[in-house]
């Protein structure tokens, strides 16, 4: 798998692309059709208010959450769905389980397993997923913890360490299992303060190595400053798409020329 | 199905019921003045009361139910003489007393364990208010601090109730024709066990449904501060998205 | 005849009743233990059917849960020992055989604790689940977990590490309900008793040491599973 410096070029193949992704939870329309696409290299921040759907959207491309119609292509390859008994459902759950072992998510909230620890945490969807050597994930998740820096904490248990550390082992789970995408859920949202930094210099590290993710967050200076691209969702579609330094300089939309004056 | 004979035997056990009732309404009531005076020993802050309570629960909790039965109704015979002499033997030598004590003491147990519970979780700062009006001693206990621990201990309470419901059923071992000696005795005479379970497991759940009912109402009688306030418009929830 | 002491009553000499009350013990430890593992896998199966089954599915659980939960373990008993040798006896007319046909007291006792604490199981297993953060569940699905690697990687260990407390009081549960199979003339510990009270005539005596053995046994599984529940909790505790 190639994780080569980016040249950004569009001739880059496409990683992620959604189109017309449509869903609602009861009466409530979340997504009203969104449309997106990720070529490899690519690094796209999601804003948005809450309640706008960009996590929703996020969720469905790795199928945590089945949309009601549209498409998910990973890497070229469609997400099958179905109509099932209660409503829509993937068609072919292996093919969800594949593809979901190459596209890695980081949440909000981390979710490491609190029965294992950092380095078990690490090396269990490796082992057991992918069914590879357990020799060789122990050297590659040391490597991993090494470069995110709490190596020292791989035989502790998750709730031993402060969010940022949890949030970093969160981040080496993620890349073990040598994701083409990675989906960032917030991931800075539930930390204090002076603890966002260590992760988002974590993320920006992994951008600077060329991969490709999709970050919805409320970090304005990582959307700046790390993204080459910007998506400002509202109520459900996308209202302001384009780099950074076009958006924030010269916003086409009212609604993002307001989120941006009041995120500063 | 033969639905005669479930019938009949519908009715035969129906006769067992009044026994049962007896048995465990008795237990309960007096278990529940042995589980207060357990509780408040285990409260008292003196050691060798706290003790005593506590190794009574311990061994009662500890050892089976029909252990205590066989305990009290068989073994006590070993020392009949001496209890004929202090005028006791008239008691322990009828099966009904003895499972009613077995059950009282059985339940006084277990019980103590939801009461004391119960009045732990009186708040701190409740308690303080009344003392803070002048009120102390049993005042205090019997304005504040009971009817806050009996509306905790209540559901809690109401499931020892139905364990005791189920527990009478062991006096049958010792002769006592309820629900449970009559369906034994039924059983072996027709040897239609699935029917006659049937039949008596359909009586214990009626019972135990009332019973239910009955502690569900009491509940709501008693904490009219958690009902919700008349005449409000629901809520709606936010969706989370 | 001279009265023997109680130790000599209870000891291990010649007149003595030790070796027969061990042994009862060890029987009564014995239908607890097949009684208490036939009762998990039934309550594993009864917490699935409650969590994840359709209406009706659930509705089966839920039914199965309430009705042994109301009725008299004892009821049931007698059920699985009349009922089973009914049964057999059904079959055994098919061949020719007559009469009543005993069923081992040891099998019909272990069936029968173990679909009555089956109930209590399936509420103990299907707390523990709740307890299981959602958010890690979502974190083995978006790894491209298929359910019964998530089942067995994820959520069984850690709903075991929850249920722990609540096995602990099953299982006193299922040591003390074995008493009752004493009624079906399994020699456990309660029927050992009653059989060396009938014949020395010395019934308190008996009972009295029946009743310190479960204490013994209550107490030191009490012991056990306290210990588990410790080791078993090493990851949640903060480091201090």
């Amino acid at each position: 798998m190639s994780n080569g410096v980016s040249s950004l070029s569009p001739q880059n193949a496409p990683a992620v692309s959604i189109s017309n992704l449509r869903k609602s939870f009861g009466a409530l329309e979340v997504l009203k059709g969104i449309s997106l696409e990720a070529r490899e290299g690519d690094v796209i921040s999601i804003l948005g208010a809450s309640g706008s759907g960009k996590s929703t959207m996020l969720r469905c491309i790795n199928m945590l959450e089945v949309p009601d119609s549209g498409d998910v292509r990973i890497g070229g390859e469609t997400i099958k769905l179905k109509k099932g008994r209660r409503g829509v459902e993937p068609a072919d759950q292996s093919q969800v389980d594949r593809i979901r072992s190459r596209v890695a998510m980081v949440f909000q909230s981390f979710n490491l397993w609190s029965h294992m620890t950092i380095l078990e945490n690490v090396i269990e969807a490796p082992v057991h997923v992918q069914k590879r050597s357990k020799a060789e994930c122990i050297a590659e998740a040391e490597e991993l913890l090494t470069k995110v820096g709490i190596v020292d904490k791989r035989n502790q248990y998750p709730s031993h360490l402060s969010g940022g550390q949890q949030q970093r082992a969160a981040i080496a789970r993620a890349l073990a299992m040598h994701p083409q995408v990675m989906l960032f859920d917030e991931p800075t949202s539930a930390l204090d303060p002076e603890l966002v930094g260590e992760v988002l210099r974590v993320m920006r590290s992994l951008a600077e190595e060329g991969r490709t993710m999709l970050v919805v967050t409320h970090e304005m200076g990582f959307a700046r400053d790390v993204s080459n691209r910007v998506v400002f969702l509202h109520k459900g579609v996308v209202e302001e798409e384009g780099p950074p330094a076009e958006v924030f300089s010269a916003p086409k939309s009212e609604r993002f020329k307001q989120f941006i004056s009041s995120h500063r | 199905m033969d639905f005669s004979f479930m019938r009949d035997t519908f009715f035969s056990l129906l006769s067992g019921v009044p026994l049962t009732l007896n048995l465990a309404l008795t237990a309960v009531a007096f278990g529940a003045v042995l589980a207060m005076l357990l509780a408040l020993m285990r409260m008292s802050g003196i050691r060798v009361l706290d003790a005593i309570a506590q190794a009574y629960v311990f061994v009662f909790r500890g050892t089976p139910l029909l252990v205590q039965i066989f305990l009290i109704y068989y073994g006590l015979g070993q020392f009949r003489p001496t209890l004929q002499e202090l005028g006791l033997w008239t008691f322990f030598r009828e099966p009904y007393w003895c499972a009613v004590l077995a059950l009282t003491l059985n339940t006084g147990a277990y019980a103590s364990e939801i009461f004391r519970g119960g009045l732990q979780s009186v708040p701190h700062q409740q308690v303080e208010a009344a003392r803070a009006c002048g009120m102390s001693g049993f005042l205090l206990f019997r304005r504040i601090v009971f009817p806050i621990a009996v509306r905790q201990a209540l559901p809690a309470y109401g499931s020892e109730i139905i364990l005791m419901v189920k527990a009478t059923s062991l006096a049958s071992v010792i002769t006592m024709m309820e629900v449970t000696g009559i369906a034994a005795k039924l059983i072996s005479q027709t040897f239609r066990a699935v029917e006659v379970f049937v039949v008596a497991g359909l009586i214990y759940l009626i019972l135990n449904f009332a019973i239910t009912r009955i502690i569900m109402a009491l509940e709501w009688w008693l904490s009219p501060h958690l009902r919700r306030p008349p005449a409000v418009e629901p809520r709606l929830e936010a969706a989370h998205v | 005849m001279q009265q023997l002491s109680y130790f000599e009553l209870v000891g291990f000499g010649p007149n003595g009743w030790g070796w027969a009350l061990l042994t009862a013990t060890g029987m009564t430890l014995a239908v607890a233990a097949c009684g208490f593992l036939i009762g998990s896998v039934v309550g594993t199966f009864v917490a699935w059917g409650k969590i994840g089954g359709n209406l009706a599915v659930r509705s089966l659980a839920d039914g199965y849960t309430t009705v042994l939960r109301g009725i008299p373990d004892l009821l049931v008993i007698y059920l699985f020992y009349f009922g089973g040798s009914a049964a057999l006896g059904a079959i055994g007319s098919l061949f020719g055989a007559e009469g009543f046909i005993g069923v081992p007291a040891f099998l019909t006792g272990a069936l029968a604790i173990g679909i009555v604490s089956g109930a209590y199981q399936a509420e103990v297993f299907r707390g523990a689940f709740q307890v299981v953060s959602k958010g890690e569940i979502e974190a083995a699905r978006s790894v491209g977990m298929h359910r019964w690697l998530m089942f067995r990687r994820i959520i069984a260990p850690q709903v075991l590490r929850y249920a722990i407390p609540g096995l602990g009081n099953t299982w006193q549960l299922v040591l003390k309900e074995s008493a009752l199979i004493s009624v079906t003339g399994l020699v456990e510990l309660l029927r050992q008793s009653h059989i060396a009270a009938g014949s020395t005539r010395r019934p308190f005596d008996f009972y009295i040491t029946a009743a310190v053995l479960y204490l013994i046994i209550t107490w030191v599984s009490t012991y056990l599973f306290q210990r588990a529940e410790t080791y078993s909790l090493r990851g949640l505790r903060r480091a201090s």
